[in-house]
């Protein structure tokens, strides 16, 4: 008992900056993974990644100019993601080109940038700050900030819902019943933008991407339809989290990278072992019914 | 008969001018002009389909008529004229190549429930009585009881019955269907026919694409044979005549990138758009070679 409470309870109970960073994760995962199921769903899983890319000029301009102050460094990121979301999304509505390609011309310029103005300027010891994060060092103003974009999101996802749902299941009948098809996928992406900014500075970002990804492609493998899909990916979260800040603060690692690895350790379990997953195909389709 | 008095004229008057004559109608085509790039593939299309009618629209491959459906929508925008629709139509459109995506984790009630889009919108709940009339849609395509089963397990033709359901549930005014029987075995073919007759019973204006004559012949009142102008429109053994299917089949998919400029004559042409140089329903003088743009 006692050790148990030593292993789980104890650093979270006598720390505050570990309570502040169990606050803050466990509220981004509330917000980041139901995203992160749409953008899997949508087939966009590597765009997450590229946004995270492309957010980075507008931190680093925010870093540069104000220090390690998380509202410019927000400001900046989420100015520099929107840009580009909207700039890669309205090339591939009004060109030929699909939004793979103008993803990656807009996130590759936007990362050179911002990689430019950080090496102008900082050491590395900055730019490693930037891509990330500290998990550890959430103040009340970071954590005040992510709970702003969560209610945002949530709000988001509750009204347009059955618009998103649609969006993604069957775009042409949206568009002859409704105009809401080009607004919701805007919408949605500034949704990534603001998740992806409101967690680089617990995690990096590199590794907020992370957070919304890995437990949605992890809880795929558990159902088939979309509701308990999002409600699955925000414990897998949850669960991602806990055991990362844990990792992270008995064996002194980086507590971004652990809190993704759990998430990943979990994503390979759900691989074998998820009711729609490897092994569970292998035994069960032995048997058959007669209809 | 109105289709009658129509017909009677229909080798006299190409343009089918005496449909707009029409006081009930449900769409009005004025001079419309659809296509792709500068290349028309619906061409200067003037005429009325009266509410309550059951249009078949026939034509060989790449003769406009998919082209003509996304237009009537609004998916596609007309590079010249206009499509009026009756004001406050509820429209349901079945498309030929639709964008619905079978990996998406949705069961079969989640897909023809988006049908309630018109009436519930992006916010209202579903009420026990929509949840009614979509077990009621189900049971009428035959597919009662399968409200729980995943999308990605349904067969084509499953899938087609799942998709009328949710046309079902639009309960729409105007009804586009576009080429829906196509890979579907003959008793799904039978119970959607059956289906497109109830709405007919009903007084909606149903317009499907079809490839098969046997089967337009046998339950669609009236047909619009299209070869990217109409060459007839009207009750369906008329239209159907063998002269008329000749004058269809001498059209073949002309996509010509250095077609001739469509130039104006009685009409206003706003824009420039190629023109094919085959039999021409109309009466069109065009120049004799390419102008530059």
């Amino acid at each position: 008992m006692e050790f148990f409470y030593g292993l789980f309870i104890a650093p979270f109970a006598d720390f505050a900056f570990m309570q502040r960073a169990l606050f803050g994760s466990l509220m981004l995962s509330l917000g980041a993974c139901p995203v992160g199921v749409f953008l899997m769903l949508r087939r966009m899983s590597l765009s997450g990644d590229a946004m995270a890319h492309a957010i980075l000029p507008g931190a680093a301009a925010g870093f540069l100019l104000y220090g390690l102050e998380i509202l410019p460094m927000t400001v900046g990121g989420l100015i520099a993601g929107i840009i580009v979301a909207l700039g890669a999304g309205a090339v591939s509505r009004f060109t030929i080109q699909r939004e793979d390609a103008s993803m990656a011309a807009f996130y590759l310029i936007s990362l050179a940038v911002g990689v430019l103005m950080v090496s102008i300027r900082g050491s590395s010891v900055d730019l490693m700050h930037v891509l990330f994060g500290t998990v550890l060092a959430l103040n009340n103003e970071a954590l005040t900030l992510i709970g702003g974009i969560v209610a945002v999101t949530l709000a988001c996802l509750a009204i347009f819902w059955r618009a998103l749902v649609a969006e993604c299941l069957d775009p042409l009948f949206l568009r002859s019943v409704s105009r809401m098809g080009s607004p919701v996928h805007f919408i949605f992406l500034g949704l990534v933008v603001l998740n992806l900014v409101g967690g680089f500075q617990a995690l990096g970002t590199l590794l907020s991407v992370g957070l919304m990804m890995l437990p949605a492609a992890a809880a795929r493998f558990w159902t088939v339809r979309v509701e308990p899909m999002c409600a699955l990916a925000v414990l897998i979260g949850f669960a991602s989290c806990i055991a990362g800040l844990l990792l992270s603060y008995h064996a002194s690692l980086p507590s971004g990278p652990a809190i993704i690895l759990s998430a990943g350790v979990v994503y390979f379990s759900s691989i074998l072992f998820g009711t729609r997953g490897v092994l569970r195909a292998r035994i069960v389709h032995h048997r058959h019914r007669t209809a | 008969m109105l289709t009658n008095v129509i017909t009677s004229h229909i080798d006299k008057l190409p343009d089918f001018a005496d449909r707009r004559l029409m006081t009930n109608a449900c769409l009005t085509f004025r001079d419309l002009t659809l296509g792709y790039g500068s290349h028309p593939a619906i061409h200067h299309l003037n005429g009325v389909v009266r509410k309550g009618s059951l249009t078949a629209v026939v034509g060989a491959n790449g003769s406009g008529k998919s082209t003509l459906m996304k237009g009537i929508v609004g998916v596609l925008k007309p590079m010249e004229g206009t499509v009026v629709r009756m004001p406050g139509v509820r429209t349901a459109y079945l498309p030929q190549q639709s964008e619905l995506d079978r990996s998406f984790p949705a069961r079969v009630v989640d897909l023809v429930s988006l049908g309630l889009w018109p009436k519930r919108g992006m916010l209202g709940r579903y009420t026990k009585e929509d949840r009614e009339s979509v077990s009621k849609a189900l049971m009428a395509v035959g597919l009662g009881g399968f409200e729980t089963r995943p999308i990605d397990t349904l067969s084509g033709g499953q899938l087609q019955r799942t998709l009328f359901a949710r046309v079902l549930l639009q309960d729409a005014d105007l009804i586009l269907l576009d080429e829906p029987f196509n890979a579907v075995d003959a008793k799904t073919v039978g119970d959607l026919i059956q289906l497109i007759k109830r709405w007919h019973g009903e007084e909606r204006t149903i317009m499907v694409v079809v490839h098969d004559l046997d089967l337009v012949r046998q339950n669609f009142p009236e047909t619009l044979l299209l070869a990217r102008q109409p060459v007839a429109w009207g009750d369906t053994r008329e239209t159907l005549r063998p002269e008329n299917l000749l004058k269809a089949r001498r059209f073949h998919e002309a996509w010509e990138e250095n077609a001739p400029w469509c130039e104006p004559s009685g009409h206003d042409h706003a824009h420039d758009h190629g023109h094919d140089h085959h039999d021409h329903a109309h009466d069109h003088q065009h120049g004799s070679g390419p102008r530059a743009a």
